[in-house]
């Protein structure tokens, strides 16, 4: 398949003995568009501050087309940062921000200004050249930001939060706008966020994160799909994680119902996590006998959907996403596709939490 | 109509800023005032005041000028000399921990907790012929140096009053200084030098301009110091200023020496603040 361009071999990180990223092992593959995802503190940023230089692995290596980076300064590595909040030169104007690399490299003049000029026209800035950086809105500084990591073709563009300061709506053009660059000009693109929807539009691949582990790693649609843990399933848009008993393949037990999954390869009798995403369950008010049942406990109505809390009457509380308006107080049914049910192993993560969940269940 | 807007100044928080505009008006714009005036006067016949440009003609004439231009050199080099011991020390300062920090610029500050006098005199005291360090000397064997009443006493004289004036403004840029910056420029390519040159050197201008103006100024200007240290040979426009007042009672004459001061003042201030557009050291001016 496509060539690693970077490889993470058995890397650690520690601050004052305090252990951020914990043995990752990641590679990256060219031309791709990876995600680091994850909540802030999880190690997201200090893994991108890595590959750039910024940061030293405590211990275990990083490979840059096959070679050792390690000790290799930032000014040497043929990687771009877009940082966080820009970080732009204040007493450099628009043109001199994005040319800052090439004139570094010594380009003539007349070069530089070709590609600058072009850059500018790719992030839709043309005739911006003068312009005063503390002029520009925040969308344009990052646009800016983008050009001048660009402009120098890196062979992999790192973008930390880039977007985290602009508004929704803002956002999500450029979100289609950096995917679309990425893809015209063959960059690897390694993109740091806390935003799982974020993550999920714009990514080939994503890395969830969370204490400086790798939780899952995948495409959007595995991670959200087959969640490995609970943590992933959590993060990763909303859904109703429940502790069950996987009775033998294909047949897990949990509500105080059985149910047939998709699911197998589990050992007999084995505890396990039941994902149920809010927007699979069909809710209705006519009950039949086969359904799970229970009362209306709160109502939200979310733009699209409303996201309505049933009290089971086994106990459990379910957040279910539905089109149609349910009441408080309604008595409501609904019964669970195969395809519904996603079963994961109980990890690490969740027996260090096996109190907290085993109360929630309980309720 | 006068009446509300008088309640309206004294209502609104603009009323705070009265005793100041007072104490401006009556210790600077005054005897500014007083200044100009005596300079484009003469005491006549009679004591009647006469009208003339004489004294300033005269305090442009070569004999003062050549004071005027030698305390601007001592206050360059002076200056100069501040700028390249003090811009390491604050960029130092800058990256060290928040706590080692107050306790090293506290050294730097200690000083200044002491009378100028006294510190001037304790210097004479150590660079005497037959001071501490020349004592020293010959107890080493070594001739004993002429240090007092030298062009480099001046210079040290002021270099030590004034550093640390070079040395805080130029710390609190550094402290400000976004350090994502110089990481950008090293994630785009630049060594350690050519990001100093780039970066870190142009992102500091402001609090550059603000030292170099608040060690400038008063080497310029200063007086006693320079005449402790310097001797009656190297005579700065400060103590001519000063001469002429207390000396010669020549007020008119003094008056005019201070206008060839203020102008020069006025001059270097539009200067440093065309050098700083961005107005940082501004506050300052």
């Amino acid at each position: 398949m496509s060539e690693h361009i970077i490889d993470f071999l058995g890397v650690y990180k520690e601050y004052d003995g305090v252990e951020v990223l914990s043995n990752i092992n990641l590679y990256i593959r060219q031309n791709e568009f990876l995600t680091l995802l994850g909540p802030s503190g999880c190690g997201k940023t200090t893994l991108l501050r890595i590959i750039a230089g910024f940061e030293e692995p405590t211990r275990g290596d990083v490979h840059l087309f096959g070679e050792s980076i390690k000790g290799l300064p930032p000014y040497k590595r043929r990687v771009n940062t877009v940082f966080q909040k820009y970080a732009l030169f204040p007493h450099l104007n628009v043109f001199d921000n994005i040319a800052f690399g090439l004139k570094i490299k010594k380009m003539d003049k007349t070069a530089i200004k070709k590609k600058v000029d072009d850059m500018l026209r790719l992030v839709g800035l043309s005739g911006y050249g003068d312009r005063d950086i503390a002029k520009l809105s925040g969308g344009q500084q990052q646009r800016v930001a983008i050009a001048r990591a660009l402009v120098n073709e890196p062979e992999v563009l790192l973008l930390d939060e880039p977007l985290g300061a602009l508004d929704l709506k803002f956002r999500q053009e450029m979100q289609l706008e950096l995917k679309r660059m990425q893809k015209s000009l063959g960059i690897t693109f390694v993109y740091v966020t806390h935003d799982q929807e974020e993550a999920l539009t714009m990514s080939d691949a994503i890395a969830v994160m969370n204490d400086g582990v790798i939780q899952q790693l995948g495409p959007p649609e595995q991670i959200y799909n087959e969640p490995r843990n609970s943590f992933v399933a959590d993060f990763i848009g909303e859904s109703n994680i429940i502790r069950g008993i996987m009775k033998r393949d294909y047949f897990v037990h949990f509500a105080d119902n059985d149910f047939v999954c998709l699911d197998r390869g589990f050992n007999e009798n084995e505890p396990v996590q039941v994902v149920v995403r809010p927007e699979d369950i069909n809710i209705t008010k006519n009950i039949t006998d086969d359904m799970i049942t229970g009362t209306v406990s709160s109502t939200l109505f979310m733009g699209v959907h409303y996201e309505i809390r049933v009290q089971g009457d086994n106990g459990f509380e379910w957040l279910v996403h539905s089109t149609d308006f349910y009441d408080v107080g309604d008595r409501v049914g609904f019964t669970l596709e195969p395809d519904d049910i996603h079963v994961m192993e109980v990890s690490q993560y969740d027996k260090m939490r096996t109190d907290d969940a085993a109360a929630g269940a309980s309720q | 109509m006068k009446n509300r807007q008088i309640s309206g100044v004294i209502n609104s928080r603009k009323v705070f800023a009265l005793p100041y505009v007072a104490w401006i008006a009556i210790f600077t714009v005054a005897p500014l005032i007083l200044i100009l005036l005596y300079a484009f006067t003469d005491t006549g016949s009679g004591g009647v005041m006469i009208l003339t440009a004489e004294n300033l003609a005269r305090a442009f004439s070569p004999l003062y000028m050549t004071v005027f231009w030698r305390s601007v050199l001592m206050a360059l080099i002076a200056t100069a000399v501040c700028l390249l011991l003090g811009y390491p020390v604050a960029y130092m300062l800058s990256r060290m921990k928040q706590s080692r920090a107050a306790i090293l610029s506290i050294l730097f500050i200690l000083p200044m907790w002491m009378n100028f006098l006294l510190r001037t005199y304790a210097w004479r005291a150590l660079l005497d012929n037959a001071g501490i360090i020349n004592q020293g000397l010959m107890a080493l064997g070594i001739e004993p140096v002429q240090f007092l009443y030298t062009e480099g006493a001046i210079i040290f004289g002021l270099v030590y009053n004034f550093l640390p004036f070079m040395i805080l403004p130029i710390y609190s840029v550094f402290q400000k200084m976004d350090t994502s910056c110089i990481q950008a420029a090293q994630d785009l390519g630049a060594n350690k030098w050519q990001t100093f040159w780039r970066v870190t050197l142009p992102l500091s201008k402001g609090g550059i301009v603000s030292g170099v103006t608040m060690v400038f100024m008063p080497a310029m200007t200063t007086f006693v110091i320079t005449r402790l240290l310097g001797g009656s040979h190297f005579m700065m426009y400060g103590d001519l200023i000063e001469m002429e007042f207390l000396l010669m009672s020549e007020w008119n004459f003094g008056s005019a020496l201070a206008v060839v001061m203020l102008i020069l003042t006025i001059l270097f201030m539009w200067l440093m603040r065309k050098y700083d557009k961005e107005g940082e050291g501004g506050a300052l001016l």
